[in-house]
């Protein structure tokens, strides 16, 4: 079960979530290759996006998480981040009140070298042109834009980056997948996704969490190809009895399937999300 | 975001309850079952008591002047008790419950000058009033959540304060307030020599409230409250509806607010507008705050210990004692409020809980030092 | 029609004073999510300095001229300065207890002004200030007190400051980023906390301003002015929107001529009524007032 990975840059061992009493996470375990992109899977609410969470520490956490040879597990999350994080989170976490230029200028990090401007301009032009305009009027896939242009401007060690193309139209999606994959070349990327054949172009390793625990780690290609496995640690492949009804509309085998709600959630996005994010668990097991 | 191995947590908190009852004899244990009725007896027969405690009381208990600070510390030990309903019990930080206390004497003694009515008939009419207002404005605020209820039950009170102060019609006596009418009010509860009639009702209140507020927690609607001060939503999930358990719970504290404001009004021998104002709200959550919010006997002491410090701190304010001291130990102790308000904050950060957790804490301590590691 | 313009220029006076201190409130509360009851105890901080150093204890200051400019500067620096102390002494330490860091807020709302009355005695004190305020102006047939000018021009002062700030500079950007979303801006790295300490001492500042300016306003200082304020501060935070400054401005002139206008011509006590009346029906009909961020 245990991937051979030689030297990963990320750690994390027996990462545990407790949020308001509720256990969310029991022990989470969990590898990023120092290179490539490595595949965060599992259902809806398995405990995912508390994970990366947890690792940034945006939510009271215990366990171990080395980055490169630093126990990172008690650093304040701004901390850890300047240590060269880049993170584009599940709600993109765009200010929606700032223009792209700010948010963009928000995260330039003193003593992190020149900010990569030209990199971030070069892979999403709008940004460029769109630089006056307030984030909160974008579309959803701009607003992605924004947030994954966050994560390439300061030469970062890791790029986390949490469902980047949910609610995206199928066209944005392969945009945004172009980008991840040009972004790994330099960069080591941890993709949390619900989107199999991205994680099949994209992710060399992968790890499932179930339950708030790790329940599988190893080559992504490996996983994909073993139809059983899937089913049981994702619940996709067939559409048999077992299968929780929930999770098929978000778990398409390829990005041009159509998602019923895709193509209503690629508009501008709602400015409510607001300080929530900061305290809400998104993935909280019933 | 401690690092603390979860096993470590139990054996901390299992340790003092178990080593509790096995050292303690058996004698001790069922009288920590009565003492609350050892209290009560003890409260009852006060008056006949000439007892001198001092430091602690000027005259004997039995004294008038004793009985009355004690009378008011028990309103006040009850009148947070009932506050405490709202912010232990459900988690509502209203900043108006002076206005439902203040509705208690104004209306009972308004309705005594100007309608002239027996006091008995006057004073149930200002409770009516009192529960009436609480559930009128209550089931308005109570459509707001979190801070914003704390807000809008801070600005009717603060209406009720203006309109006081502003003395329309001159019903209210504006900033003077005014005085109950003695000849009109039973002979029995006027003039210091029947202080201590004062004192039983005072008690009668306190006993009122404490077995009101204890009957409403254990009920079935006082389970619901528990689990809406967790987890509103999840209560919603059910199938129940919390705002019409909170309203119920916005009325019954003001009822007993109102209550205590009558009772108030006797004892004090009138209305006046401190009673309405914010500062008043604020010296109340000062009080369940400082005793234990949430607990069964923290707002009681809370409201005791703050009445009594209140009072003794204004006494030593102004007694030779404190004149005689260097300017920076008689400026602070000038003012109770200072005191009071500094004592509020520490005990926020040492002493969350409040003073009801102090003997736990102190196990803790104990126990840990007996045994490092 | 010169009644008129007297009520006019005193609510903009008031509407200027309550922009003081709601300003600060306002971006506390939009950046912290803390109900800062404290803040009235900043305004009293701020005139007390200012009176202490007018009446001549501070050397330099004084009553007229440079003096008392020297006087009300330094009562803002006092305000500044306590307020950045209880951020860091009072409002850090429970950083994870929301509730306790109102109620503590609370403790130090009533202790403060005890402490001024302990010290300077509960009566309010004649407030020295330069004849050259305390005189009046002709405008339009009425003659209208210098000092609701001066409190006016303060009031504009620090609302183009404070925008400036805002939407010009690195540290008001990452308020107002914070403003909408604070544990996304710790995720890109920036100490948040900083920003906290930063806006308790800008709205100690403006508040602490409000009290020394409030004292020519008023002709005297006492410990519970800033208290009794307070509350229609937080009538002008929740109608301008939570964390935005040009909100607050708004919506301050707005109170400030309604209590004046319904003060005057209606019963006395009539506008203060409507204006908590007002923020209670806000509330009610915009129950997200208090979290709709509008920056």
């Amino acid at each position: 079960m245990t991937s051979e990975l030689t030297e990963p840059l990320l750690s994390v061992r027996a990462l545990r979530v407790v949020i308001g009493g509720r256990h969310i996470l029991h022990g989470v375990d969990l590898d990023v290759a120092a290179s490539g992109v490595t595949a965060l899977l599992g259902r809806n609410g398995a405990g995912k996006t508390t994970t990366v969470r947890g690792i940034l520490g945006l939510v009271p956490r215990t366990g171990s998480v080395l980055l490169g040879a630093e126990e990172t597990v008690r650093l304040a999350t701004h901390n850890l981040v300047r240590r060269g994080i880049g993170y584009a989170p599940e709600d993109r976490g765009v200010f929606a009140s700032l223009t792209v230029a700010e948010n963009l200028r928000l995260a330039e990090r003193a003593g992190a070298g020149e900010p990569d401007y030209p990199l971030v301009h070069e892979l999403f032009p709008e940004l460029k042109t769109r630089a006056r305009q307030a984030a909160g009027t974008l579309s959803g896939g701009q607003q992605q834009m924004v947030a994954i242009g966050r994560t390439l401007l300061n030469g970062n060690r890791l790029i986390i980056a949490d469902e980047p193309t949910k609610g995206l139209a199928p066209k944005v999606v392969t945009e945004v997948a172009q980008v991840l994959e040009r972004a790994a070349e330099a960069v080591p990327v941890l993709l949390v996704e619900q989107n199999l054949a991205l994680v099949r172009r994209l992710a060399a390793h992968c790890a499932v969490v179930a339950d708030g625990r790790t329940v599988h780690r190893g080559p992504a290609a490996a996983l994909l190809a073993d139809a059983d496995a899937l089913r049981r640690l994702l619940g996709v492949g067939r559409h048999d009895a077992g299968t929780p009804a929930e999770a098929q509309p978000r778990t398409a085998l390829e990005p041009t399937a159509p998602r019923p709600s895709a193509a209503d959630e690629d508009r501008p996005a709602a400015a409510g999300a607001g300080k929530a994010a900061g305290t809400a668990n998104t993935e909280a097991t019933p | 975001m401690s690092t603390t191995t979860p096993t470590a947590e139990p054996t901390r908190q299992e340790a003092p309850g178990r080593a509790r009852p096995r050292s303690s004899p058996s004698w001790l244990r069922r009288a920590g079952r009565w003492w609350p009725g050892v209290l009560l007896l003890v409260l009852f027969v006060a008056p006949y008591s000439a007892l001198q405690v001092p430091g602690v009381f000027d005259g004997p208990i039995g004294s008038p002047g004793t009985l009355q600070l004690l009378a008011l510390c028990l309103v006040f030990g009850a009148l947070a008790t009932g506050y405490d309903l709202l912010v232990g019990r459900l988690g509502l930080l209203s900043f108006g419950h002076a206005l439902y206390f203040a509705a208690g004497t104004y209306a009972t003694n308004t309705i005594t000058l100007e309608a002239g009515l027996p006091f008995v008939a006057s004073a149930l009419l200002g409770l009516l009033v009192g529960a009436v207002l609480a559930a009128l404005l209550g089931s308005v605020s109570l459509r707001v959540t979190g801070i914003g209820f704390s807000m809008v039950t801070l600005a009717f009170a603060q209406a009720g304060s203006i309109l006081v102060e502003r003395d329309p019609g001159g019903i209210t006596g504006g900033e003077e307030g005014r005085a109950a009418p003695a000849q009109q009010l039973p002979a029995s509860l006027v003039g210091i020599q029947h202080t201590a009639n004062l004192y039983w009702i005072a008690l009668a209140y306190l006993v009122i409230t404490l077995v009101a507020v204890h009957w409403a927690v254990r009920s079935p609607t006082g389970r619901v409250w528990e689990g809406i001060k967790e987890n509103e939503r999840r209560v919603e999930v059910l199938g129940l509806r919390p705002y019409g358990f909170k309203l119920l719970a916005f009325v019954l504290a003001g009822t007993l607010a109102a209550l205590g404001g009558i009772v108030y009004l006797l004892l004090t021998g009138g209305a006046t507008p401190q009673t309405t104002t914010s500062d008043f709200t604020l010296s109340l959550l000062v009080m369940v705050v400082l005793g234990g919010s949430g607990s069964r006997w923290g707002p009681l002491i809370g409201g005791v210990l703050y009445t009594w410090a209140d009072h003794r701190l204004g006494d030593l304010a102004g007694s030779g004692s404190v004149a005689g001291l260097p300017a920076a130990l008689r400026v602070p102790l000038s003012q109770p409020m200072f005191l009071l308000g500094a004592i509020f904050v520490v005990v926020v950060y040492v002493l969350p809980g409040g003073v009801v957790r102090l003997p736990g804490h102190l196990r803790e301590a104990r126990t840990s030092k007996r045994s490092p590691g | 029609m010169a009644t008129i313009v007297l009520l006019t220029c005193t609510g903009l006076g008031l509407g200027a004073l309550y922009f003081l201190v709601a300003s600060g409130l306002s971006l506390i509360f939009g950046l912290m999510d803390v109900l800062n009851f404290a803040h009235g105890a900043l305004l009293s901080i701020g005139a007390y300095g200012a009176w202490w150093a007018a009446s001549g204890n501070l050397p330099g200051a004084g009553r007229s001229g440079f003096g008392f400019v020297l006087a009300v500067a330094f009562g803002t620096a006092v305000g500044t300065l306590a307020a950045v102390l209880l951020e860091l002494a009072v409002i850090r330490p429970l950083y994870t207890r929301p509730r306790e860091q109102i109620l503590a807020t609370v403790g130090v709302g009533l202790a403060a002004p005890a402490l001024l009355s302990a010290i300077w005695g509960s009566d309010a004190r004649t407030f020295p200030g330069p004849a050259a305020l305390s005189g009046t102006f002709p405008l339009l047939g009425a003659a209208i007190p210098v000092n609701r000018l001066v409190l006016v021009a303060a009031a504009l002062v620090v609302l183009v400051a404070l925008r400036l700030f805002l939407g010009r500079t690195r540290h008001g950007l990452v308020v107002r980023a914070g403003v909408e979303d604070r544990a996304m801006v710790t995720a890109l790295g920036i100490d948040v906390r900083k920003a906290f300490t930063l806006v308790f001492a800008i709205g100690g500042a403006a508040a602490a301003l409000a009290g020394a300016l409030g004292g020519l306003y008023f002709g005297s200082v006492d410990p519970g002015q800033g208290t009794s304020l307070l509350i229609f501060a937080f009538v002008v935070v929740v109608m301008g929107g939570m964390g935005s400054i040009t909100g607050a401005a708004v919506a301050a002139v707005g109170v400030g001529l309604v209590q004046q206008f319904a003060n005057y011509y209606t019963a006395a006590g009539l506008g203060d009524l409507a204006v908590v009346v007002m923020l209670a029906a806000l509330l009610l009909i915009r129950p997200r007032g208090l979290t709709g961020r509008l920056a």
